[in-house]
């Protein structure tokens, strides 16, 4: 027993490290959307693309898509954006574009600009529907299946490690199913 | 001159926490439940920083949307229950005791035992110890067979 006393402090020493290690594994920032498994909230919402008329979830439905929240002042999307325009030439992925706190005619020249890569985009100009989503900035990409329920959220640009990774399998899984 | 001074290091710090948008409230108590919950609530963005003292868009976002659904007329549990329902606990600096919470608030409480455990057996060895310091024979036998014997030794070197 006087033995055992002694590694105390190493056992001690041990556990904290163990903890210490998973920390650095864990991103702080990462937080887990309230939204996961649960239906896309309702929207109603006007279309950049077509001044005057709206979009509403029910638009949105019939195929597993992506919803990705995006604006022209955020760095980190004109980063994600040449992705999605791969993703949807070449995968036949749907987005669903939530140009977020923006300027119409900015977002407007930035699609003719850089390409489309979206389905349709809604406006979302005062952020109301973006705390609907529980975002905290741009970008952020939702994937939801056909019945408009969302599966998984990322926060952060979408690149093709992150695609492979995190929402292909999903996806394909999605697209099998329905 | 010193008074200045006072005055000058308070002003400075106050400004500090101001936020920059200004909201009208139809009465003083809808004001004070408003800086309550945005003393309260965490901003998503910022993660050390209250939704007063932050700066995001978002925490920007989330003050109008307290502020509109305060003259909604919502109370204080529906205003909370629209952030969870958006950001999760998370969002609560003063999260609900229940659940995987109830390890954060019992912790401290855990702690306080575990000292008062390793405190009283410290006292408790350092008695026994005092009481063991007169030799009984048996240990006067063992002793001096010990001291002979490094005596021995002694002589032989």
């Amino acid at each position: 027993m006087g033995r055992l006393k002694l590694f105390i402090p190493l056992m001690v020493f041990a556990l904290l490290a163990g903890f210490f290690m998973k920390g650095l594994d864990i991103d702080p920032k990462a937080l887990p959307s309230m939204l996961a498994n649960k239906p896309l909230p309702e929207f109603t919402l006007p279309d950049l693309e077509n001044p005057g008329q709206t979009i509403s979830k029910h638009d949105t439905l019939g195929v597993p898509a992506l919803v990705n929240v995006w604006a022209t002042w955020c760095p980190s999307c004109a980063v994600e954006h040449s992705f999605l325009n791969f993703l949807k030439e070449t995968e036949g992925v749907a987005i669903i574009g939530v140009n977020y706190k923006d300027d119409d005619t900015k977002a407007l020249n930035w699609l003719f600009e850089k390409g489309n890569p979206y389905r349709f985009n809604v406006v979302d100009k005062d952020g109301r529907f973006g705390i609907d989503l529980g975002i905290t900035g741009a970008p952020e990409t939702y994937l939801m299946d056909a019945n408009g329920v969302v599966q998984f959220r990322y926060q952060g640009p979408v690149d093709r490690y992150v695609w492979e990774n995190t929402f292909k399998p999903r996806y394909l899984e999605l697209m099998a199913g329905g | 001159m010193r008074l200045l001074f006072i005055a000058l290091f308070f002003g400075w710090s106050l400004n500090v926490n101001a936020v920059i948008e200004t909201y009208e409230f139809e009465t003083p108590e809808l004001r004070a439940r408003y800086h309550v919950f945005v003393e309260e609530l965490r901003c998503p963005k910022c993660q050390n920083q209250n939704l007063a003292d932050s700066n995001a868009g978002v925490a920007a976002d989330l003050r109008r949307e307290v502020h509109r659904l305060l003259h909604d007329g919502l109370s204080d549990q529906e205003i909370y229950d629209f952030m969870v329902a958006r950001y999760g606990e998370f969002v609560l600096y003063r999260p609900k005791t229940s659940g995987v919470t109830l390890y954060l608030w019992l912790a401290p409480l855990l702690m306080l035992v575990l000292a008062l455990v390793v405190v009283m057996l410290i006292v408790k060895r350092s008695q026994q110890t005092s009481h063991k310091e007169t030799l009984d024979n048996n240990d006067q036998v063992a002793l001096q067979k010990v001291l002979e014997g490094i005596e021995q030794q002694g002589d032989k070197s």
